[in-house]
C-alpha cells in the first residue's frame, strides 16, 4: 500500500559518477526540477514546470544520485501535518493512521517507507525536524546560509533552509556534504568556517567529554511519554561520557509568536507573485486586474495559505507594523542572544523535537493556533539561524519520538557527532 | 494570560483580504475573523519583549555588476497563461 509520499514520480539519473551513485533521492515539491512539475502542494502550481534546476538538484545530479520523485508537502510549506496539501494527505509509515508531520511529510515518509534511500526537505520553522521525528528517521536543518536556496520556492526566506533526511545520521550527513556550500545565485550563502573532515566523518559516535545543555523551557508542557523517551536518550549520552546540565532560555516563550509574525509577513510578500500572469493557476473570471488577481488567488490557494497571507498583510499594515513585526524582530534578536549565551556554557543543546507524538490523521485541522503551538521547540532554532538535527529516540505507545540537538552556527559536525552516539 | 484587546471584525478581514488581493466568500470571512481573534490575542505576548539590539556581525559583499547569461525568453514564458510578441500578457489595468 502506498502512503502517498509522492506528488509526482519520476526518474532523473545523475549526470556524473559521484558519492551518491546508486542512491535514490526524493525531493520535496517546493524545490525546482527542470522539466518536472513543482507544485508546492498547491492547486496554484499544479501544472507549473520549472525551466531550471535548483542548485541543490544540480548538486544531487552531479553527485550521481537518481531523483525518484517530488514529495508531498503542506501547501507552500505551511503546516505541521502535510494535510494542507492540495494532493491529499500522506500516511505515516511508522505509525499508520497518523500524520507524517510537516511540512516535508512526503520526504520523511518516502525514507521511512523505503521508497527512497534519502530525501531533501525544507525547514522554515521545523518542517524537516517535525516529520523526521514523527516518521522515526533522521533530519537536519542546516545553519542559515550553509545551503543554497536558489530554486526553492520562497515562503519565509529569512528563516528557511533546505536539508537532508535519511535512515541513519551518517547518511544524512553525507547528503549534507553534497548540497552544502556557497552559491553565487543565493547571496545569503556563505563559506562555513573550516572544520575537520566531512560532515559524514563527524558521525563517529564520540561524545566523551561533550557538555549537553537541556533548556528547561523546552520540556514544559511536553507529553509525559515524550519526556520519558527524551530522558532515556540523555542517559545514553551520559553513559557514553557526555555531561549534562540544565540551562535557561527565557526568551523562548515568545518564539512561537515571533516566528509566526515574521513567517506570515514574509509569506504575504513572497506569495504576492502568484497572480496568474507569469505562471500558475489563472482564473477565467475576467474583469480588471484587481478582480482577476483576487479571483485567481481565491481559487488557487487553500485555507492555511490564505490565513497566513492575510495575517501577514495585517501585521505589516499601517498602524500594526510596530506592534507586531517590529516586536517580533526584537524577540528574534532576544532568542539569538539567549542561544549565544547558552553556547558559552555548553557544546550542544538537547530537547524533544516535538512536544507530542504524531496526531491522528484529520485530528488537528480545525484549530490553527493549537497546531502553531506544537512548533514550540523547533521555531527558536530558525529564529536564531542555527543548525539542528532530529534523531529517533524510541517510542511512546507505539508512536515515534524524536530528539533534537542544536548547535552553534556552522556547528553541523558537533550535532552530527552527538546524534551518532545514539 | 494576556488581556483580550484585539478585536477583529468582518470588516477588517475584508479590508486585509482586499489589500492582499484574495477574494473571500462570506463564510470564510466569518471563520477567519474568529480564528484571527484567537491568533492575534496570542501574539499580544510580544508586547512584553524588551528592545534588543539587532546588529548582525556580518559585512555586506558586492560582486561586480557585469552582464551574464540568464533564462531565455521562451523558457521564461513557458508557464504563462497568455503571451504576446515575447511578453507576458496580463488582465486589463482598468
Amino acid at each position: 500500500m502506498s502512503v502517498n509520499a509522492f506528488i509526482t514520480e519520476t526518474e532523473l539519473e545523475g549526470t556524473d559518477e559521484g558519492p551518491l551513485s546508486g542512491r535514490t533521492v526524493a525531493v520535496k515539491d517546493n524545490i525546482s526540477t527542470a522539466g518536472v512539475r513543482t507544485t508546492c502542494g498547491s492547486k496554484m502550481l499544479a501544472e507549473y514546470v520549472p525551466p531550471y534546476d535548483a542548485t541543490v538538484v544540480e548538486r544531487l545530479k552531479a553527485a550521481g544520485a537518481t531523483i525518484v520523485g517530488k514529495t508531498n508537502m503542506d501547501e507552500f510549506g505551511m503546516g505541521t501535518t502535510t494535510e494542507t496539501s492540495h494532493f491529499g494527505s500522506t500516511d505515516n509509515p511508522a505509525a499508520p493512521g497518523h500524520v507524517p508531520g510537516g511540512s516535508s511529510g512526503g520526504s520523511a515518509a518516502a525514507v521511512a517507507a523505503g521508497e527512497a534511500d534519502l530525501a531533501l526537505g525544507s525547514d522554515t520553522g521545523g518542517s524537516i525536524r517535525c516529520p523526521a521525528a514523527f516518521c522515526g528517521v533522521v533530519g537536519i536543518k542546516p545553519t542559515y546560509g550553509l545551503v543554497s536556496r536558489y530554486g526553492l520556492v520562497a515562503y519565509g526566506n529569512s528563516l528557511e533552509q533546505i536539508g537532508p533526511f535519511a535512515q541513519t545520521v551518517e547518511d544524512a550527513a553525507a547528503l549534507l556534504d553534497v548540497i552544502a556550500g556557497p552559491d553565487e545565485r543565493d547571496a545569503t550563502t556563505r563559506e562555513a568556517p573550516d572544520g575537520e573532515g566531512t560532515y559524514a566523518d563527524a558521525a563517529d559516535g564520540d561524545v566523551d567529554g561533550l557538555s549537553v545543555g537541556i533548556p528547561t523551557e523546552l520540556l514544559e508542557g511536553a507529553d509525559q511519554g515524550v519526556i520519558d523517551a527524551f530522558e532515556e536518550t540523555v542517559e545514553t549520552l551520559e553513559s557514553a561520557g557526555a555531561t549534562t546540565r540544565e540551562v535557561c532560555l527565557p526568551s523562548v516563550g515568545h518564539a512561537v509568536s515571533a516566528y509566526y509574525v515574521i513567517a506570515m509577513s514574509e509569506a504575504s510578500s513572497n506569495l504576492a507573485r502568484f497572480d496568474g500572469v507569469r505562471y500558475g493557476h489563472s482564473s477565467d473570471a475576467g474583469g480588471n486586474w484587481n478582480d482577476a488577481f483576487g479571483r485567481t488567488r481565491a481559487e488557487g490557494f487553500g485555507d492555511e495559505v490564505k490565513r497566513r497571507i492575510l495575517l501577514g498583510t495585517y501585521a505589516l499594515s499601517a498602524g500594526y507594523h510596530d506592534k507586531y513585526y517590529k516586536k517580533a524582530q526584537d524577540a528574534r534578536a532576544w532568542v539569538t542572544r539567549d542561544f549565544d549565551e547558552a553556547f558559552d556554557e555548553v557544546d550542544v543543546l538537547a530537547s524533544p523535537t516535538m512536544p507530542v507524538p504524531p496526531f491522528e490523521l484529520g485530528e488537528s485541522l480545525d484549530d490553527p493556533l493549537q497546531l502553531y503551538l506544537a512548533d514550540a521547540n523547533t521555531v527558536p532554532v530558525n529564529l536564531a539561524n542555527l543548525p539542528a538535527i532530529s534523531v529517533p529516540a524510541g517510542e511512546t505507545n507505539g508512536l515515534p519520538v524524536g530528539v533534537q540537538f542544536i548547535g552553534p552556527a556552522f556547528g553541523e559536525r558537533r550535532i552530527v557527532r552527538t546524534a551518532s552516539a545514539l | 494570560m494576556t488581556e483580550r484587546t484585539t478585536a477583529v471584525d468582518a470588516e477588517e478581514v475584508r479590508h486585509v483580504a482586499s489589500l492582499a488581493r484574495v477574494d473571500l466568500a462570506d463564510d470564510e470571512v466569518g471563520r477567519f475573523a474568529e480564528q484571527f481573534e484567537d491568533i492575534l490575542t496570542y501574539f499580544e505576548r510580544l508586547d512584553e519583549v524588551p528592545e534588543v539590539d539587532h546588529d548582525a556581525d556580518l559585512t555586506n559583499v558586492m560582486r561586480p555588476d557585469e552582464p551574464r547569461e540568464c533564462l531565455e525568453t521562451d523558457a521564461a514564458l513557458e508557464n504563462a497563461a497568455d503571451t504576446e510578441d515575447g511578453f507576458f500578457k496580463g488582465p486589463n489595468v482598468s
